[in-house]
């Protein structure tokens, strides 16, 4: 506080160092400082106490038996988490997650990349994008912009096995035979709701690789196409590796989903939790433990586990992304 | 013709991602008895009915209303003391600033799982549980993370030049950052609020756990409790409706303001 620096953050480019505080110039700093509180203190007064205090009270709630009656939360140590290690629902749920993770990232990435290069190599130079460019990507961008809640409700609707699109489609076209009760079928469930995450999370990531994209220089691509490269060795060795970051990003984004599908699983699938737990996921557990059965001490120490098991993720996730064999644009 | 595979894969994606949505409309217009026997084909005349049933009978229209009150205050919030935090850490140097600056940023990549419990409990024991007041607050608190990172580097990109000849003219800390850097981060302020007001507009965790009585419902939670509450299962053609107002604005104020929407809604993971 005794260095009070407090002039406005001066550009590189004005005169360095400059000379010792005169007095008149120190009544406009401590001013400065009078502003950076007032600017300060709302957002974080509430960034404490709806934020950190939370997640601070969490860590220690995991340790204890409370049930939500004030003063009752007897410290337990690490039994919360021996009880996790043995309960088979929440087991399933892991499980469940970790399937998610393993493949709804990898195939939303897919065909996000597939189809903003699709997007890319069908204009004449290079640039700008296929005829209809536009269009496509005003519609890909669509589920997007709808709650996770109102897509899972139109979803529940279209896997009806009775009168949904699905089933409907599938007889419409002959494929009777394969209608489903999609989200009734332990085996099938979680697929179902994995295609949904899919379907609403591929256009914002194409819509940000086709902007990455474009922004690669055209002659990059007019001296691979000089040297013969095809569009596979394109995609491979010049869009795939200027597009790292993103991809990573991307990467992060949807595992952090992957580990949550809460909302999802929780209004579409029956029980909620699906056939046999087949689609309960960690966040779902977590709800169900604390708010139906009162055992907040259990629940927190579930959203423990889910805030190692995220770290854990992005940990993996974002290493090495300040390696040296990092490809960039010259 | 060598182009033909590639528009083949485009469209079929268009109408993946398409089709779905215009059968909820379409459905939307059907009567019972022609989604249970029909799901796929066109109604056979309109029945705007379903509309102003899911409207006032099923409270899809209380429920818009509820959402707009919350979200609107929330983004108002969010905006003034996120984009006051953010120009104070970017542009003012003092004791503590990393360290205020990564509390708000490091929680964006916490679960809010995590925090569900101990926030129920905040909420409640400050008489806020399932009020308007206490969904704003947390909604602006949990939107300014992005906030704060996102305008951080906006202010620091802008130049510094105008705000110290404001400086010198008189103008007083607040005049500054009110009358000159607001109007000059315009573009950013756009591109965040038009992101914010997706993520709230789109909340379900939050109003679920501190949102408990129907009458307050938001849209996004309204409208799910309804398409599982059993007693409302039979009339499908209300439910459609009530899907389609609560799709139909986004989409179509998506459609008009497409660039700015895009812009806004990538802001989060493009530099």
């Amino acid at each position: 506080m005794s260095r009070a620096v407090l002039t406005p953050r001066v550009e590189r480019t004005d005169p360095p160092a400059p000379p010792p505080v005169k007095p008149k110039r120190r009544r406009k700093l401590n001013r400065g400082y009078g502003f950076v509180i007032g600017a300060l203190l709302p957002a974080l007064v509430m960034h404490v106490v709806f934020v950190v205090s939370p997640y601070a009270q969490a860590f220690y709630l995991s340790l204890t038996d409370w049930n939500g009656v004030a003063g009752t939360a007897n410290f337990v140590g690490l039994a919360n988490f021996g009880r996790l290690a043995g309960d088979s629902l929440f087991l399933a749920s892991i499980r469940n997650n970790l399937l998610l993770l393993l493949l709804m990232p990898a195939a939303t990435i897919g065909i996000g990349l597939f189809l903003a290069t699709m997007i890319q190599r069908g204009s004449r130079t290079g640039r700008g994008g296929v005829r209809g460019a536009r269009f496509y990507r005003i519609v890909f961008f669509f589920p997007q912009l709808l709650s996770v809640a109102i897509v899972a409700v139109l979803w529940g609707f279209a896997y009806n096995p009775n009168n949904g699109l699905i089933n409907g489609v599938l007889r419409a076209v002959g494929l009777g035979g394969l209608a489903r009760s999609w989200l009734a079928e332990p085996g099938l469930a979680l697929f179902a709701v994995m295609a949904v995450m899919i379907w609403s999370g591929v256009g914002f990531y194409l819509v940000l690789f086709s902007a990455a994209i474009d922004g690669v220089p055209k002659e990059i691509y007019e001296a691979a196409l000089i040297d013969g490269a095809n569009g596979w060795t394109t995609f491979w060795r010049i869009t795939l590796p200027l597009l790292r970051d993103n991809v990573q990003v991307a990467f992060v984004y949807l595992g952090m989903a992957a580990l949550d599908a809460f909302a999802l699983v929780q209004i579409m699938t029956v029980g909620p939790g699906g056939p046999d737990g087949s689609t309960e996921v960690m966040g779902l557990s977590l709800y169900r433990t604390a708010f139906e059965y009162g055992k907040f001490g259990y629940a927190s120490a579930m959203g423990v586990a889910l805030f190692f098991g995220t770290l854990v993720f992005a940990l993996i996730a974002l290493r090495g992304s300040g390696g040296k064999d990092r490809t960039e644009l010259a | 013709m060598r182009r033909f595979p590639l528009h083949l894969a485009l469209a079929f994606w268009a109408v993946v991602t398409a089709f779905p949505l215009l059968w909820a409309v379409t459905s939307s217009f059907k009567s019972d008895s022609e989604i249970l026997t029909s799901p796929w084909t066109l109604p056979a005349e309109p029945r705007w009915d379903n509309f102003s049933r899911a409207w006032s009978q099923a409270s899809i229209g209380q429920y818009f209303l509820n959402s707009v009150i919350v979200v609107g205050g929330a983004l108002v919030l969010t905006m003034l003391f996120g984009g006051l935090a953010a120009y104070a850490l970017a542009r003012y140097r003092f004791p503590g600033n990393r360290a205020v600056y990564y509390l708000f940023v490091t929680s964006q990549f916490f679960p809010t799982f995590l925090a569900l419990v101990p926030l129920f409990f905040t909420v409640e024991q400050m008489g806020l549980l399932g009020t308007k007041l206490g969904l704003i607050l947390v909604y602006a608190t949990f939107a300014t993370p992005f906030t704060v990172f996102f305008l951080h580097a906006f202010f620091r990109s802008l130049p510094s030049a105008v705000a110290e000849a404001a400086f010198i003219d008189g103008c007083t800390h607040w005049g500054v950052f009110f009358r000159v850097m607001l109007p000059m981060a315009r573009p950013g302020l756009v591109s965040v609020a038009i992101f914010n007001f997706l993520g709230l507009w789109n909340q379900y965790l939050l109003p679920l756990v501190l949102n408990p009585d129907p009458e307050d419902y938001v849209l996004a939670q309204g409208l799910a409790a309804l398409s599982t509450s059993q007693g409302y299962q039979s009339d499908w053609s209300g439910l459609f409706a009530g899907l389609t107002i609560a799709m139909l604005p986004v989409l179509l104020a998506y459609v008009c303001f497409q660039r700015y929407i895009q812009a806004g809604a990538t802001a989060g993971a493009v530099k």
